[in-house]
């Protein structure tokens, strides 16, 4: 079990991780959210992973820690409101700066880009 | 009552904010209701945090359970000299920007005062909790509503300032969850005080993730404080920004600076056993070197808010130097410092934009323009904090960078301290007096100024509220650097706060 989270948590964060680096804001939302999906995995992963564990008292033998996933809760909640947040302030970009760039400008190559149905820019 | 005192600088603007989107206060034609609203507000925060003061200095360090919950199970907030004294100063700052939003800058969007208070919770919130997740959350207050004022007034500068600041921000929030899961993964608390105990008892393996841990969180804290290399940022979005907003922006880089002093002091310092000190040989050259940048910056300027925002990068630089001499006397020269230079750069923002409204197309840009209209006031009021920010006497900057210098006393460090202060103050001497003589005295011969309009009174009044406490400090030097010593003593004894906490380090 643990190997199959450790290498979702891995694959995530490097997902994430690359899709930031892009030069587009659409990407860089979806690598956003990526990376706080690693994250929310990463945080429930830190009180140590136990199979049929109850997070309350005198319900069970064994017992999950239930701080780790108090602590992914608010996560989740902070990472939702931050995400619609960027995907607004992303569209509001595009409207203003007239291109869907992080930078705002346009690359100085762009004449050589395709746009979608066929023709160049 | 003076129970909940603690919380009461977190739950004003909460309550406060909230109330102010409701029918008495909200809608485009009731902006003087909100006026009055966040006036009262501010004016209460204010007082809270001086009566809060007066209780630390009286009877030590006060800690708070919420909801009761002892610590280390509970969130706990503390309120010690270091953090009460950057809750009154929070307010102090906020008074003064509300106080120049009158002018008219409030008017630009429906929600300025509000977010302005949200805003406030969030920093007080962080100065004054001791949990590392709550610190996070209140770092995420204090950014959405950031993410919001900046933005405040539309246009094509601040969203595209916006989507740099906000992408970079969330980017360092993961960070941060990662490094909180990190060291929660190994000690097993979040409470800082308690963390502090657990650190020194670690094993060896844990201990190098513990490091991991601790390091990724300097890159969050760095970031929230234009460290070099994670400052680019900054110049841009402050220059976007509008003035109250980047005054308000310039204790938002202190936060982060107060993050580094309290944890990597209190968890990370001298007692951690193996983990001891372990990012002061990465600060060392990173706080040179953020001085050394910001300085270049700054004479690079081409507008006097650009500038500005490289002296909050050169400031942020002398208070990491001062962190990474590691001793009480530089941590409370640091204090003495941080208090100065945010109210100083949040005064200069607001100066450049009153001087911004009276040149007209070439606003605050170093060009040949027309003839500022108030000359002599706008003049003065420059040279003033012109003065204070390069750290000349008689202002606080003087005594600021003094008491830095004085607290280098190891002689290897001296020479690197005292260059690294003294040779960019020069520099921004240099920068700031050019940016006065264009500003000033390079006008086109033919306009006349007549027809831009005064500054507006709430404007002078806020900028002069702010700039005023650079004299007052430098006049009472001598308690404002007693109170320091006693918070920097007080955030360097780890035992005073484990028995504030009621943690013992022998009972587990």
């Amino acid at each position: 079990m643990e190997t199959v989270y450790v290498i979702c948590v891995g694959v995530l964060t490097f997902c994430g991780v690359f899709l930031c680096l892009r030069g587009r804001t659409f990407s860089v939302v979806v690598g956003l959210t990526m990376l706080s999906y690693a994250v929310n995995l990463f945080l429930f992963s830190s009180g140590r992973l136990s199979l049929d564990g109850a997070a309350i008292l005198g319900m069970a033998e064994s017992y999950a820690d239930p701080l780790p996933q108090a602590l992914t809760l608010t996560a989740i909640v902070i990472g939702f409101a931050m995400i619609a947040f960027v995907v607004i302030l992303a569209i509001r970009a595009r409207a203003d700066l007239g291109n869907d760039y992080v930078d705002g400008t346009d690359p100085p190559d762009a004449d050589k880009l395709v746009k979608p149905n066929g023709d160049k820019v | 009552m003076t129970v909940h005192l603690p919380i009461l600088p977190i739950l004003i603007p909460m309550l406060g904010g909230l109330l102010m989107l409701l029918p008495p206060f909200a809608g485009a034609k009731r902006y003087l209701h909100r006026r009055v609203a966040a006036l009262v507000l501010m004016l209460a925060q204010l007082a809270c945090s001086i009566i809060l003061m007066q209780m630390v200095v009286e009877n030590g360090a006060i800690m708070y359970a919420v909801g009761d919950w002892q610590p280390p199970y509970g969130i706990i907030l503390y309120a010690d000299k270091l953090s009460v004294m950057l809750v009154a100063l929070g307010s102090l700052l906020g008074l003064g920007i509300t106080l120049y939003s009158f002018g008219g800058s409030d008017r630009e969007g429906k929600y300025f005062h509000p977010l302005v208070q949200f805003q406030l919770l969030g920093i007080y919130g962080a100065f004054l909790t001791n949990d590392l997740f709550n610190l996070f959350v209140f770092f995420e207050v204090l950014l959405i509503a950031s993410y919001t004022l900046l933005i405040h007034g539309g246009g094509k500068h601040k969203t595209a300032a916006n989507v740099h600041y906000v992408i970079l921000n969330l980017i360092g929030s993961s960070l941060f969850l990662f490094a909180l899961g990190t060291l929660y993964g190994v000690t097993g608390t979040l409470n800082i005080a308690d963390m502090a105990l657990r650190i020194p008892e670690l094993s060896q393996s844990q201990a190098l993730i513990a490091q991991a841990g601790g390091s990724l969180m300097l890159i969050v804290f760095g970031l929230k404080s234009a460290m070099l290399p994670l400052h680019f940022w900054l110049p841009q979005t402050y220059a976007a920004a509008s003035a109250p907003v980047a005054a308000l922006f310039a204790i938002m880089t202190k936060v982060g600076v107060y993050c580094i002093f309290r944890v990597y002091t209190v968890v990370f310092g001298e007692q951690a056993g193996e983990l001891a000190d372990m990012i002061v040989p990465w600060v060392w050259p990173l706080a040179i070197a953020t001085v050394v940048f910001g300085t270049i910056g700054a004479l690079a300027s081409p507008n006097l808010r650009t500038l500005a925002g490289n002296l909050v990068i050169v400031s942020v630089g002398t208070l990491l130097i001062a962190f990474a001499l590691r001793t009480p006397e530089a941590s409370a020269a640091a204090f003495l410092y941080l208090i100065h230079s945010t109210l100083v750069t949040a005064a200069l923002f607001l100066i450049a934009d009153m001087i911004a409204q009276q040149r007209g197309r070439a606003i605050d840009y170093f060009v040949v323009a027309r003839k500022i209209k108030q000359q002599a006031l706008l003049g003065v009021l420059f040279i003033v904090v012109a003065m204070a920010a390069a750290g000349l006497p008689p202002f606080s900057g003087f005594l600021g960078k003094l008491v830095i210098l004085q607290s280098a006393t190891d002689s290897d460090h001296r020479i690197w301290v005292w260059s690294v202060i003294l040779i960019p103050s020069l520099f921004t001497i240099i920068a700031l007096s050019r940016a006065g003589t264009t500003l000033f005295w390079r006008n086109t011969p033919s306009h006349d100024a007549a027809e831009s309009a005064g500054v507006s009174r709430w404007q002078i009044g806020g900028a002069v509220l702010l700039l005023m406490a650079s004299p007052t400090l430098a006049l009472f030097g001598a308690h404002v650097i007693e109170y320091t010593n006693a918070a920097a003593a007080q955030l360097h004894d780890i035992q005073y706060l484990l028995e504030v906490m009621n943690l013992d380090g022998d009972s587990k």
